[in-house]
């Protein structure tokens, strides 16, 4: 008995050790920045001192799950923010954010700079911080060894001789999975698309619930070496297999399909949290994720592309990651008035 | 050891109007050490529920039924809640009968490794279903060990075996998952077993089988049936294997309220198939409180009352067999899969390599937000043992009380079900709304983590804890009441150190949930904490090689201390501190 105690004090200890910074600033020490975020966030360590040297903050960061669930988690905080500011909303989740206005209007300087085509809200409560594409990955490999020809539009993929190929992410659970349905949304319409996926059920699509599972799981061009060569997966996947790989390959062993209309694009926005008592903090932090320093570290950190043009690109990404010239998009308006019913229509003709 | 039967209870009336009189009694004084195990409910379980579904079902004050209840008139969610309750069904079923085998052997038998079989069947109750998932489809994927073999000694063009995907795989996750649960209940309940009765039926001339039908089962009935509605409540709350190993073709109340709620965001309708679950578990919670009212009426949930049987040397048929079965099901079955996966951390691009494992020590990015897994495999330890310090501190009251006959410990013992079959997603959102404000703005605190492990972990505690206390023979006290003890003395001096062993299980049993949690860790918001489990999904959500190679190695690490803390708790325990 008195062993266990003293292990269980000992455990107990030790969970204290690394325990979370104050979230109380005293007179003079560093006050606290809580940004709120979703699960795949990271910043280069040097990049995020400089912040916080600069600013003279400690930065708490709450990760809280994917797109979606991070939006559902800062409504339902309401009148009390669980942070000060908010970033990796997209486009396809924006709707939803703004009109349970979730967000603090805010121009940072550095917005000027910024493509309109990337400004998906005129009352800059959301304001653009990076990109990122949505495309079919294939298996070089596979594709050289059985001589088939690349897909090169979505009708391509209804083709016999991909049958059984494809492996597609689940859209009520997974965003790649949703972004590649509103890809087909935007290419066949509201009144095409469930044609479409019929036509890729019967073609012997492999719909699974989470990117993990399609990626690592099914996909044959990953370690993972699943049965099929065709994933829904994004535009900077290819070099992530060349950078996370060691030896490192002398070629990505996976590549894009990036022609017009095939690939959705995501766009992540950063936000203001209604209500925060840190706004001067939290607009440093908006600058500072449109600032150089940032839109420079995202490719390597997060593999997102930075809206801020003319921002320069690590070799690797300028090598093997593909940007599709004309990416599939939908406005988020739109997408927020029918998410709902397009994916269940679609979950009853693909999954029922 | 002295043997000592139930001959001494008074069979009268006026015997039994005592009883019933001293029941009432220590219900009353037993009321303190409700307090703690019942305020700790009704902050962190019926506060922030209520607080989301009041929410949810009326958002502007006022209660609206309405856009919720239109859930109810579509026909897809009455086929979710039959599918809920079919798979729940057939995997209950599967898992009992192959437990049942592993409980009499190690219930009834001594044999060299039994500690560590017993600590292995419980590897995979802790594991994350996203590593369990890698696992069955690195063992019986199109491109998993079984298939290329099969293919490459029968020459086959097509992989034969195709389970993944099915609803076959459902049950196959869950006997995986909960077959442990048999084994440990009800081998314990087993082991606590009067041999008495058994021995007498058997000289009476009752054939094996049927001294087992009419004496032993019965005798069980109560751990028995309490495992099975364990079982089964997991089973209806099951996320992670229908979403991975069922894919998504099948949907349950609790893929369907994820999906309601965080994809759709349709909170109404998230509510009530939250109510329909509740409503199902709170029917399996009276059940069991009618199970264990009707066994304690015939006088049959202290099966422990008598001389605890010294386990015996494996010898016999049926002792072999039920070795040999349970050493299929705990190599083929539960470590199978996780071998495929050790063996798929070791392989590199050039072969057998630790690259993997190096890899776990760099920090390719420089990123800020990397936590050294070795940080995370320490956060998890840490969180871990805290759980279960609460969960013994809340344990320890509740099984004390639940231990004594009476109705209000039956209720309290049904009421633990309830967590369990409560959706994540809807207590972790609740979480949200009901500590955001001071003085419980907590929602965001590091601790918050191990309580709600704790909440999970809580009903198993009891139920390993309330055997042992009900262990205690009422004259041991009673002689030390007699001798001047008062009844703190009497706990501290006759109660703890009879049922340290089982305080040693139940806390190794919190200890394990806490770190292979993986559902309410994701729902809480939290701080830089990660534990091994979410550094695991998050290496998981990446492409690449060495990313992949990570989850896998940590996945690795995760079952290693999973087991080797089990071993080495377990081995704690005094060899046999019964009386």
């Amino acid at each position: 008995m008195k062993r266990t105690l003293l292990i269980g004090l000992t455990l107990a200890l030790a969970a204290c050790a690394p325990a979370a910074p104050a979230a109380t600033p005293t007179a003079d020490g560093p006050r606290t920045l809580r940004v709120m975020t979703h699960d795949s966030f990271a910043l280069s360590e040097d990049v995020l001192a400089a912040f916080e040297a600069e600013h003279n903050v400690t930065v708490s960061v709450l990760q809280s799950g994917d797109a979606g669930s991070l939006v559902n988690k800062a409504i339902l905080s309401g009148e009390t923010p669980l942070a000060d500011v908010l970033y990796g909303v997209d486009n396809a989740f924006l709707s939803r954010a703004l009109q349970n206005e979730i967000f603090e209007a805010y121009t940072p300087i550095a917005l000027t700079g910024v493509p309109g085509e990337f400004q998906l809200d005129p009352n800059h409560r959301a304001i653009p911080v990076d990109y990122g594409d949505v495309c079919l990955n294939y298996d070089k490999a596979f594709f050289v060894e059985r001589g088939l020809s690349l897909p090169q539009t979505l009708d391509d993929l209804l083709k016999p001789e991909l049958s059984g190929l494809l492996v597609v992410e689940n859209p009520a659970t997974s965003s790649p999975g949703l972004a590649f349905l509103l890809a087909t949304i935007a290419q066949y319409g509201e009144d095409g698309y469930l044609d479409y996926w019929a036509g890729l059920r019967a073609n012997d699509v492999k719909i699974v619930d989470d990117w993990s599972t399609a990626y690592y799981t099914e996909f044959s061009g990953s370690s993972g070496q699943g049965p099929r060569p065709l994933v829904v997966s994004y535009a900077s996947s290819p070099p992530a297999e060349v950078i996370f790989a060691d030896p490192r390959p002398a070629d990505a062993p996976t590549a894009s399909v990036v022609e017009p209309g095939t690939c959705f694009r995501q766009i992540e926005f950063v936000g203001i949290l209604t209500g925060t008592p840190n706004r001067d903090l939290a607009e440093a932090w908006v600058d500072f994720m449109l600032g150089p320093q940032v839109q420079q570290d995202l490719a390597l950190q997060m593999f997102v592309f930075p809206v801020v043009p003319d921002t320069p690109l690590p070799a690797d990404f300028e090598r093997y990651a593909q940007i599709p010239a004309e990416p599939a998009t939908l406005p988020p308006d739109q997408i927020a008035a029918n998410r709902e019913g397009w994916i269940e229509a679609w979950t009853d003709v693909v999954l029922r | 050891m002295t043997l000592a039967g139930p001959r001494g209870e008074g069979r009268s009336a006026r015997g039994e109007r005592d009883r019933v009189f001293r029941s009432s009694l220590l219900a009353l004084r037993s009321s303190p050490l409700l307090l703690t195990p019942l305020l700790f409910l009704a902050v962190f379980y019926a506060w922030p529920l209520g607080a989301i579904l009041a929410r949810s079902l009326a958002p502007e004050g006022g209660l609206d039924l309405g856009p919720g209840l239109a859930v109810l008139g579509r026909a897809s969610t009455w086929s979710v809640i039959g599918f809920t309750l079919w798979q729940a069904a057939l995997s209950t079923i599967a898992t009992v009968l192959v437990g049942l085998p592993g409980a009499y052997l190690i219930g009834r038998y001594d044999f060299p490794g039994k500690r560590w079989l017993r600590a292995l069947s419980g590897v995979p109750f802790v594991l994350p279903t996203l590593v369990v998932g890698a696992g069955f489809s690195a063992l019986l994927g199109d491109r998993g060990v079984v298939n290329q073999a099969l293919m490459s000694w029968f020459g086959l063009e097509a992989p034969p075996v195709q389970v993944l995907g099915s609803l076959s795989a459902i049950v196959l996750g869950h006997v995986f998952y909960n077959t442990t649960l048999i084994i440990r209940l009800v081998g314990d309940a087993w082991a606590r077993l009067d041999p008495r009765p058994l021995a007498a039926a058997r000289t009476l001339g009752a054939s094996p089988i049927r001294a087992f039908v009419e004496v032993t089962l019965p005798l069980l009935a109560p751990s028995l049936s309490m495992a099975t509605l364990l079982v089964f409540t997991f089973d209806v709350a099951s996320f992670g294997v229908i979403l991975i190993l069922g894919g998504p073709r099948f949907a349950t109340l609790e893929t369907e309220i994820y999906r309601q709620a965080m994809n759709l965001f349709n909170l109404p309708s998230a509510a009530v198939l939250t109510l329909i679950q509740l409503v199902l578990t709170l029917g399996l919670a009276l059940a069991y409180n009618g199970l264990a009212s009707a066994a304690a009426r015939r006088g049959l949930n202290t099966g422990a009352t008598g001389a605890r049987p010294r386990p015996r040397p494996v010898r016999g048929p049926m002792a072999w067999a039920a070795l040999g079965f349970t050493l299929i099901v705990v190599i083929g079955l539960m470590g199978a899969p996780l071998l495929a996966l050790v063996g798929r951390s070791l392989i590199g691009s050039e072969g057998l390599s630790l690259a993997a494992y190096a890899e776990l020590f760099v920090n390719r990015r420089a990123s800020a937000f990397y936590v050294a897994p070795f940080q995370a495999l320490l956060n998890s330890l840490g969180i871990a043992g805290v759980t279960a310090l609460i969960a013994l501190a809340l344990g320890l009251p509740a099984a004390y009380v639940i231990s004594r006959p009476g109705r209000a410990a039956r209720m309290l013992d049904a009421a633990l079900l309830l967590p369990l079959g409560t959706s994540a997603v809807s207590l972790g959102l609740g979480y949200l709304l009901a500590f955001s404000r001071a003085p419980v703005a907590w929602r965001s605190e590091p601790w918050l983590l191990p309580v709600a492990h704790a909440l999970i972990a809580f009903p198993f505690t009891v139920r390993s804890l309330v055997p042992a206390w009900q262990g205690v023979r009422a004259r041991l006290r009673q002689a030390a009441a007699v001798l001047g003890a008062n009844p703190w003395a009497v706990v501290r001096e006759i109660d703890l150190p009879l049922i340290s062993r089982a305080v040693i299980v139940a806390g190794a049993f919190a200890f394990a949930i806490s770190l292979g949690e993986f559902g309410a860790t994701a729902l809480l918001t939290r701080p830089e904490f990660p534990t091994l489990p979410v550094a695991i999904f998050n290496y998981l959500g990446q492409p690449g090689a060495l990313n992949y190679g990570q989850a896998l190695a940590m996945s690795t690490i995760l079952m290693l201390v999973c087991a080797l803390a089990i071993v080495v708790i377990e081995g704690l325990e005094p060899e046999d501190a019964d009386v």
